[in-house]
């Protein structure tokens, strides 16, 4: 496939994870600081996000599941989640971390089930779409193009 | 004095004639406090893209310990939660030790009340974290006004 064509795929699969709400203004300001002297800075912060995001959701389930649910555990999780998140502008699943969050005040164990089985989904779509966007940089920069800024979605 | 030299911030002496500036002056040290790698990550690549050295704690405890080490910073970015010892005491203790470097405190909760009680405990600024680059720049603006 030809450069520009690669290029109009990213900014048009971009567009649509702006627009979807997925991503926010604070993905395309990581973009803005990957430049040649750091070329994976925005893979290893998303990696990083991976990473930080599954240990907490699997620290999450187990203590959901215990007898007696330690609130306080489950939103120092939830917490980071949501710090997590937003550093890396993953707009939806910030969102429900703060909806989260209020449950765990609450002490209400079933809106917490209920935030914990939409907070994994909402993981999920956006992993999917941040790795396939990684692909289609990762083809752009195959093929000799430069990956386009992000800044006009901010 | 502070100047900008490609860009980047850096301290220089006024008081000697140089041929070659470079060698008299020394880049801006920042220490990223958080106990997430991820932030620490952005923020130190933030503070690096403006010419920053910069360092990394990943508590209250480890900052306290890099300064009583002997190094020094020109910037503190403090996160106000984490484990083993929060922002709110590190600040206090580090002002309490005499550290005049600025520190910067980062939240992710917007709460006023929150923030005036960080701010009470020795803070120059408080931010919400995450930072971007207008933020960044409007703390190194107001460093250089603390250098000068």
């Amino acid at each position: 496939m030809e450069v520009d064509q690669l290029q109009r795929s990213f900014l048009e699969y971009s567009r649509l994870l702006f627009h979807e709400g997925f991503l926010d203004g604070q993905f395309s300001q990581l973009q803005l600081l990957q430049d040649e002297s750091n070329p994976d800075f925005v893979f290893e912060v998303v990696s990083l996000f991976f990473e930080d995001s599954e240990r907490l959701l699997n620290d999450l389930t187990i203590a959901l599941d215990q007898q007696n649910v330690d609130f306080k555990k489950i939103d120092a999780h939830v917490h980071q989640l949501k710090g997590s998140s937003s550093s890396i502008g993953a707009q939806r699943v910030k969102n429900v971390c703060i909806a989260f969050r209020n449950f765990c005040d609450e002490q209400n164990v079933e809106g917490c089930l209920r935030c914990l089985q939409q907070v994994k989904q909402e993981y999920l779509l956006v992993k999917t779409k941040l790795e396939a966007q990684l692909r289609l940089e990762q083809q752009i920069v195959a093929a000799g193009g430069a990956i386009p800024m992000l800044n006009e979605f901010c | 004095m502070v100047v900008y030299l490609a860009g980047k911030m850096v301290i220089g002496s006024s008081k000697k004639v140089v041929a070659d500036p470079i060698e008299e002056v020394r880049r801006i040290c920042a220490l990223v406090v958080d106990d997430d790698p991820l932030v620490r990550r952005i923020h130190g690549m933030l503070l690096a893209r403006y010419g920053l050295e910069t360092e990394a704690a990943e508590n209250g405890k480890e900052a306290i310990d890099l300064f009583l080490s002997g190094k020094t910073f020109d910037l503190v970015l403090m996160d106000m939660e984490m484990p083993v010892m929060d922002g709110l005491q590190a600040t206090q203790r580090l002002r309490g030790m005499g550290v005049s470097s600025m520190i910067v405190g980062v939240t992710a909760r917007g709460l006023e009340a929150e923030k005036e009680a960080f701010m009470a405990t020795g803070l120059d600024a408080c931010c919400v974290k995450p930072l971007n680059a207008e933020a960044v720049i409007s703390v190194l603006d107001e460093l250089a006004k603390k250098l000068l």
